[in-house]
């Protein structure tokens, strides 16, 4: 772990917002007037692709960057620098190094999960697919080269498992995060196969799996067990985590080296299972979790089908339901792990997509939420960007 | 010889539908066809070099799997986008 540094300044954003949003069925982008209030959805781009995640680079708050593939064809990265305007596919996306003959390769599914770069590594990206491989783009996402050793290394390799042991679309790497206060401390997480550390900019991991639980009857120490969900990293207190795991929700102080399940605080018919986590981008206390049905056959969806946000302001000690504009009942909601974010605006917006297509959003840090947008397509990404 | 090109993939060949290119091998055909529409080869053929799981290529009417099967100038060849759900 880096030792203690200043943590960066809070950044508060004042002007519009959008909304990346990405489907099943292609992307959109839902843009806010100044006061949030009003929001105007775009005509659908790449109709028809399947888009894993759609980003916007916080550096030059231009170029962006699409996860996608089609039914039939391959994965790849298309590349905006208009804001959405004309895209340019990579010339080389990325893709596991070819196998020596005779020998079965992997070969990329989907990428899952874009990152950019620290913010004094102009143009470097970072990428997580299905099945697991880290990959990086040093000229903006044109190109892309597996990163680190971890594609091929035996032991991550065991980690990662078969393309049976994952999520039922394939296991993904993701949650790639970098610490505002140093490029060379990075994290990354694997569904499944554990979190992973390095603090030397990829030469070297750690996996950083204690204190978390696994399935029943399994061994917490065998790492290709832990499945988190989402891992989050603090803006302004890079030393400390939250995550959403299969097995719960949990916080990490890297002082304690271990992780705490937080979600133990949450009310016992709630449960704490389920796939985003949320940050608050200025209090390190403040985070929010969208539960799930994690009962029986796992049916993750909205416990007794009756959408709520639950909001922690210490860290997870106590948590607060915030259901007020959702539905009543019958509202049986799944929100996937990379459909619900936060801007940085006071107080901050929050935004989440469902799998039935529907946009919710709170100007109020989830106190009310009023829908923004409904019939789109099976939501898989939303995330904020500040325009 | 001609390939025939998905409506999936003209996006990369200008919006046409058929392409004359040379080679001595499907393998050769698709390179060529992926030097003259730069990207289309790796999205219906993986890193490996295995036609993807929901794409089919025809030579003749005949399914093809193995991308050394060696062709003739007259060969019509087909890329089929085929059953990948709704």
């Amino acid at each position: 772990m880096p030792k203690s540094r200043k943590a960066p300044s809070p950044q508060l954003a004042a002007g519009s917002v959008a909304l990346l949003i990405g489907t099943r069925k292609g992307a959109f982008i839902l843009r806010s007037d100044r006061s949030h209030r009003s929001w105007k959805l775009s005509a659908p781009m790449f109709l028809g692709h399947t888009v894993h995640h759609l980003m916007l680079d916080p550096r030059d708050r231009r170029t962006m960057l699409m996860a996608t593939r089609t039914g039939h064809l391959g994965p790849t990265v298309f590349r905006s620098t208009d804001f959405g305007k004309t895209w340019k596919e990579a010339k080389t996306p990325p893709a596991f190094p070819k196998a020596p003959e005779g020998q079965n390769g992997r070969v990329v599914d989907h990428v899952f999960w874009l990152t950019p770069g620290h913010p004094s590594e102009s143009g470097l990206w970072y990428a997580g697919t299905s099945p697991q491989g880290l990959f990086r783009s040093n000229d903006g996402g044109i190109t892309w080269q597996p990163f680190s050793y971890i594609n091929d290394d035996p032991q991550y390799r065991e980690w990662m498992g078969t393309v049976q042991d994952g999520t039922p679309d394939g296991p993904k790497l993701h949650s790639i995060l970098i610490d505002p206060r140093d490029p060379a401390h990075l994290y990354f997480a694997m569904s499944g196969g554990g979190v992973h550390e390095s603090v030397d900019g990829g030469r070297t991991w750690t996996s950083i799996v204690r204190g978390l639980e696994v399935v029943e009857g399994f061994d917490t120490a065998t790492v290709t067990f832990h499945d988190p969900h989402c891992v989050r990293l603090c803006p302004t207190d890079p030393d400390r985590l939250f995550q959403q795991n299969h097995c719960g929700i949990y916080r990490m102080d890297r002082s304690e080296g271990r992780w705490i399940r937080i979600g133990k605080n949450m009310p016992k018919k709630v449960g704490d299972i389920g796939f985003p986590m949320v940050l608050h981008p200025r209090n390190s206390d403040t985070a929010w979790v969208f539960p799930m049905d994690g009962s029986t056959v796992w049916p993750r969806v909205s416990p007794g089908g009756k959408p709520a946000a639950y909001v922690t302001r210490d860290g997870g000690k106590t948590w607060t339901r915030q259901d007020k504009g959702f539905p009543r009942a019958n509202a049986w909601w799944t929100v996937k792990r990379q459909a619900m974010t936060a801007d940085a605006h006071e107080p901050v917006g929050l935004y989440l997509g469902t799998t039935s297509g529907e946009v919710w959003a709170s100007r109020t840090g989830g106190t009310s939420w009023t829908c923004l947008a409904r019939h789109l397509p099976e939501i898989y990404s939303v995330e904020s960007a500040e325009l | 010889m001609t390939v025939y090109i998905p409506s999936a993939l003209r996006s990369y060949t200008k919006q046409k539908s058929e392409v004359a290119v040379e080679g001595q091998t499907l393998a050769e055909v698709l390179a060529a066809l992926d030097h003259r529409y730069p990207g289309l080869r790796f999205r219906i053929i993986t890193e490996q070099g295995t036609i993807r799981q929901h794409i089919r290529i025809f030579v003749k009417e005949e399914q093809v799997r193995d991308l050394s099967v060696a062709l003739q100038p007259e060969d019509q060849i087909h890329i089929i986008c085929a059953l990948s759900g709704g």
